[in-house]
């Protein structure tokens, strides 16, 4: 959130001290009551950290760096989470590379193209995305879109069988509750996300850079590789972690439709598992040393989407303090 | 001698030709793609949701029950519980994340100015949108529900950690442009800060806060994962938030979407329209709330 400068009206100008001293006790309470709303922020995220990091103690110390090796079997208490982490991160990225074009397009059509009055229906539509909640997404796409994609990963699966690189991603096994279909669903529920905060980052580019690669006889096409990328460059960056990071959280629609199978493979149309989805299909079941692995699964996934979150929103602050800057 | 032609040269103002201008045609013709992309998925699931839940939805549905169990074939008893449920969690998680956010926005707005922690806070607030949905019901089982058991409230408490960081930020872009010329008015005429905050900034704000509200309401209305761990599994309608085991329409369609009976799938269906129509009619209202009241908004 940026902060606007300016003068507070309650301290006039040229004196740093306030008309009054004598502020009523009303006055006083209400202002630190505000505060302690402000603070509640960071003591929730305080006390998420502290609390899940407590349940799931017995599992960090019990298995120490074991947690991060591929060996899978609650049955026989053994608790490593790399497959679920490996799912994590295919899926986002898989998500990320189908929504950013698109996301980028839709923001540049609608800052650079489109006229004021049609801008906002198209991004009605493009929010009703993110309207649509995620279990409904995951419903749609365990009955319809798994099973029509299935079809289409067979016929992929065909073609590239035996080619060196593309066999080991796209061939065989295939199945439609997958990688890539969690990956497709993620990148659906990402856009809007995505093109808002690119649109953001791109309305704050200086008109006055624009006109100028207008009136050097620039296409439209070349003022927005000339004077709109350099400049929402590292701003657009920052939109498309903050993706990655929702992609990486995202819980429902992908347990509905990864397949619930954890495994690492380099075979994007195999089922897999994901770390939130893991969470979500396991823990009604989960128990003891079973609930502490699964809470602890809860614990990276916290850190990793907030170290992502933190990167991500200094970035696109940074664009705009630049632009006032500027 | 010849004297140089006072006449200044034509400048070609003509789009230019070839390669640069396919080029920027193409540019153009990949961003209107990129929102066909767009359109072609959202159209889709609305489309199949709308003529598969049609047919399951009349009154018995929406207000009978109990909730059947998911073997049982389409048309028995009803989702009565799950909508009363859906709107009692959703209603106790705005009261208590509303006023919180608000009165959080008015500090960052009204009281930080410039001062570090402020900006402090406002950045976490903003890295909190981002924590996964399912983290919030992780914690609330944590340190509600191991102590106390299952209850609505418990989904309450999650939905409303969700919640609160989407009203700061929204209720924070309203207040911020509220002019500075009401807040002088006021001080003009001998208020407090807290009076010219609570009769002058926020009713100049409060259509844009509202809007805000109604749309964090719908999203937290479709949230599955936090109330995963916290509100149990009740068959039959639970009016009382604060004790037993409650349901909600999401974990409905969600434990109906796992199963591969026919039943099943056709209650999902229902759910699911049922849920959609409950998120848009929020939206919606926000968009009505926002061009009838708003004084100021984006």
């Amino acid at each position: 959130m940026s902060t606007v400068t300016r003068v507070d009206p309650a301290s006039p100008a040229g004196s740093t001290r306030p008309l009054s001293q004598r502020r009523p006790l009303g006055d006083r309470t209400f202002q630190l009551l505000a505060l302690g709303c402000g603070l509640l922020v960071l003591v929730i995220l305080v006390l998420i950290a502290v609390t899940t990091s407590q349940q799931a103690s017995s599992w960090f110390s019990n298995e120490g760096l074991k947690i991060f090796t591929n060996n899978w079997n609650p049955g026989a208490n053994q608790f490593g989470v790399l497959a679920f982490i490996y799912g994590t991160a295919i899926t986002a990225i898989i998500a990320v590379i189908l929504s950013v074009p698109v996301s980028l397009g839709i923001a540049l059509l609608l800052t650079e193209v489109v006229p004021y009055r049609w801008s906002r229906p198209i991004v009605y539509v493009v929010d009703l995305l993110a309207v649509v909640p995620s279990v409904v997404w995951g419903l749609w796409g365990i009955l319809v879109f798994a099973p029509w994609l299935q079809k289409i990963y067979t016929d992929i699966a065909g073609g590239v069988d035996g080619v060196p690189v593309l066999g080991p991603l796209f061939g065989q096994p295939v199945s439609g509750a997958s990688f890539f279909t969690a990956g497709i669903i993620l990148a659906f529920m990402i856009t809007p996300i995505v093109t808002s905060l690119s649109r953001e980052v791109i309305a704050t580019v200086p008109a006055i850079d624009k006109e100028g690669a207008y009136a050097l006889g620039a296409t439209r096409w070349e003022m927005i590789r000339g004077a709109v990328w350099p400049h929402s460059q590292a701003g657009v960056v920052g939109a498309v972690l903050l993706g990655l990071g929702r992609a990486m959280g995202e819980t429902i629609a992908v347990a509905l439709v990864i397949g619930s199978s954890p495994e690492i493979t380099s075979h994007l149309f195999a089922p897999g598992y994901n770390l939130p989805a893991g969470i979500a299909n396991l823990f009604g079941e989960a128990s003891g040393e079973f609930r502490a692995a699964l809470m602890g699964m809860g614990v990276l996934l916290f850190v990793i989407t907030i170290i992502i979150n933190v990167i991500a929103r200094g970035a696109v602050q940074r664009n705009a303090r630049r632009k006032r800057g500027a | 001698m010849a004297g140089v032609s006072a006449e200044p040269r034509q400048v070609d103002l003509r789009e230019p030709a070839g390669w640069r201008r396919t080029k920027n045609r193409l540019a153009t013709w990949l961003m209107v793609l990129s929102f066909v992309l767009v359109i072609i998925p959202l159209g889709f699931v609305l489309v199949t949701v709308i003529a598969k839940g049609a047919s399951s939805i009349n009154w018995s549905f929406l207000t009978g029950g109990p909730v059947p169990p998911v073997v049982a074939p389409a048309g028995v008893g009803g989702l009565g519980p799950a909508v009363l449920g859906t709107i009692e969690i959703t209603a106790v998680a705005t009261v208590m994340a509303v006023p919180l956010g608000v009165l959080a926005a008015i500090y960052l707005s009204e009281y930080g100015g410039r001062n570090w922690l402020a900006a402090f806070i406002g950045f976490l607030a903003d890295v909190m949108t981002g924590v996964p949905s399912i983290i919030m019901g992780l914690f609330i089982f944590t340190i509600w529900v191991l102590h106390f058991g299952l209850s609505g409230f418990a989904g309450s408490l999650a939905l409303g950690c969700l919640m609160l960081p989407i009203v700061i930020r929204s209720s924070y872009e309203i207040l911020r442009l509220v002019p500075n010329s009401l807040r002088e008015g006021s001080y003009a005429l001998g208020a407090t800060k807290s009076r010219v905050t609570v009769t002058v900034v926020l009713p100049a704000a409060i259509g844009g806060i509202v809007s805000g509200v109604l749309l964090a309401v719908a999203r937290a209305a479709g949230e599955t994962a936090p109330l995963l761990f916290c509100i149990g599994a009740a068959e039959t309608a639970n009016a009382n938030v604060f004790s037993g085991a409650d349901t909600a329409l999401p974990l409905q369609i969600f434990s109906n979407a796992s199963q591969p009976y026919v039943g099943a799938a056709e209650r999902g269906w229902g759910a699911a329209l049922t849920l959609i129509a409950i998120c848009f009619i929020l939206m919606i209202a926000a968009r009505l709330v926002t061009a009838r009241f708003a004084r100021y908004s984006h």
